[in-house]
């Protein structure tokens, strides 16, 4: 893919102690995935925290937002897809996921956002083989 | 037809279910030649299961059944399908960068070409009026045209660059060969046919609506379009008609009116009956009617919710489509993998 790591130096944070949020245990399964180009998770790069997920039960709708580490994080669609998938798995499938980066973290927000919700192309995403991988591979990883 | 003198109570009375796909329904069409006296009701569906299926309506029971499935030749989703005007033929459009021309050889659906060409997914793809030509679109940014030859042959005959992102869909306007495009850009393009015969870009609605727009439909009289998008928006355009059939290619689409306020998440779909009903389909399940309201006060005409039908599917409803035979019949489909058929019946007073 990219010849060199777009964010060579992250900020690496302690993984917080754990404050059961909401009843379903999945929730907390979102903050482990791994990032793309660290072996670190998404939670400790502060990619995510406890107030980035909402769930609304009774709509059934979940919004999502995340903070790339840096302005120009091209990783933001990668890191979108693997909530995406991640959230698909641990809710029923009729809940609606919209999935952000968070206000003013990132220099083409409008554009990334757009992309993210698209559902259509989220789907033609995740029938590319290489992206599917990377995918994987920071969903999965840590269970190795 | 006025609907405001009619029976004022509306529902949409839900006639089957259908069934089969093992992925989420992209797309439907009513083949045209059928749904008649002699011809049962025939639809095409196509799922994120790579596959076609093609349901018919038992003559005995009244009852849907899947006729066919059409497999081993999209690799990848299949995200659009339409029966050519006469219903021999059937396009289908795949994630695949393909678009696939289908025969009905008695009873058994043949793939009896693939178009190539597109640098990656094609979303839509459609015939015009004469059956002359195909249109398809893809995330690629371009619109092909092709030509329709004897034997099944289809040739290229236009590349047309100009949308700057994703094409969502195309379609041909209902007598003209005037093609008409939306796109993830946020506009509407019109493409003609010059004296040359080369294609150009006519118009290019921009001002329009304000995110992506996903689908475009005409009314019976091809003088009106209704366009849906992730805007949370309708809108309603019209055109000099007359103008057009005079070969004007300078005629413009014109902003007629803009529903807002009824949609609270993408619409994906929409559809015009010959009626007068625009049907849409959209991300929260929903299914609703508009018709022309003749109580505007403003100059024009303006349009109200006729009926809104909640919990249509159990998740997004991405297409909606009028039966081209029977009055008020409705096909829907959605994310939840299923198709449905509906009524929209007046409940007497």
């Amino acid at each position: 893919m990219t010849l060199g790591l777009i964010n060579a130096n992250p900020i690496v944070h302690a993984k917080k102690e754990r404050v059961a949020r909401c009843e379903d245990p999945h929730c907390d399964f979102v903050r482990d995935i791994r990032d793309p180009e660290h072996p670190y998770s998404l939670e400790q790069l502060s990619v995510l925290s406890e107030e980035s997920i909402t769930v609304d039960d009774k709509l059934g709708r979940i919004l999502i937002t995340f903070t790339p580490t840096i302005q120009h994080c091209s990783m933001a669609t990668v890191i979108g897809l693997c909530l995406r998938v991640k959230l698909q798995e641990c809710f029923p499938p009729h809940y609606k996921v919209d999935i952000k980066v968070s206000p003013g973290s990132h220099a083409d927000e409008e554009a990334v956002n757009k992309q993210l919700n698209d559902k259509e192309r989220v789907a033609a995403a995740l029938e590319n083989p290489n992206l599917r991988q990377l995918v994987d591979e920071c969903l999965y990883s840590n269970e190795l | 037809m006025d609907f405001d003198d009619e029976g004022s109570n509306f529902e949409l009375k839900e006639i089957q279910t259908l069934s089969g796909h093992t992925d989420r329904v992209w797309s439907l069409a009513w083949n045209p030649a059928t749904g008649t006296d002699d011809a049962q009701p025939v639809i095409a569906s196509c799922s994120g299961d790579k596959t076609v299926r093609i349901w018919e309506r038992s003559a005995l029971t009244r009852s849907w059944d899947c006729k066919a499935v059409l497999e081993e030749t999209h690799t990848r989703t299949v995200r659009s399908c339409t029966w050519s005007p006469s219903g021999k033929l059937l396009a289908t459009a795949s994630f695949d960068a393909t678009t696939a021309i289908w025969e009905n050889v008695g009873g058994d659906f043949q793939c009896v070409s693939t178009l190539e060409g597109h640098e990656n997914e094609v979303k839509s793809v459609s015939w015009n009026a004469s059956e002359s030509l195909l249109a398809t679109c893809s995330r690629d940014k371009t619109v092909w045209i092709w030509e329709v030859m004897p034997g099944n042959e289809f040739e290229c005959a236009s590349v047309l660059q100009g949308h700057t992102q994703d094409v969502k869909m195309i379609k041909w306007h209902p007598t003209m060969d005037i093609l008409f495009s939306c796109s993830y850009d946020n506009t509407i393009k019109v493409w003609a046919e010059d004296d040359t015969g080369d294609w150009h870009c006519i118009q290019t609605i921009v001002s329009g609506h304000s995110s992506t727009v996903w689908a475009i439909s005409f009314n019976a009289g091809g003088d009106k379009m209704v366009t849906c998008s992730d805007d949370l928006t309708l809108k309603v355009w019209e055109a000099d008609i007359e103008g057009m059939r005079s070969g004007n290619n300078q005629v413009l689409w014109k902003h007629l009116s803009t529903l807002s306020g009824y949609h609270d998440r993408t619409i994906f779909s929409v559809h015009w009956s010959r009626e007068g009903i625009i049907a849409s389909g959209a991300a929260d399940d929903a299914i609703r009617f508009f018709v022309e309201s003749k109580d505007s006060v403003v100059d024009g005409p303006s349009y109200r919710l006729l009926l809104k039908k909640e919990k249509a599917h159990d998740m997004d409803v991405n297409v909606v489509q009028w039966s081209p035979g029977e009055n008020r019949v409705m096909a829907s489909a959605s994310d939840d993998g299923t198709i449905k058929i509906w009524e929209l019946a007046t409940s007497s007073n």
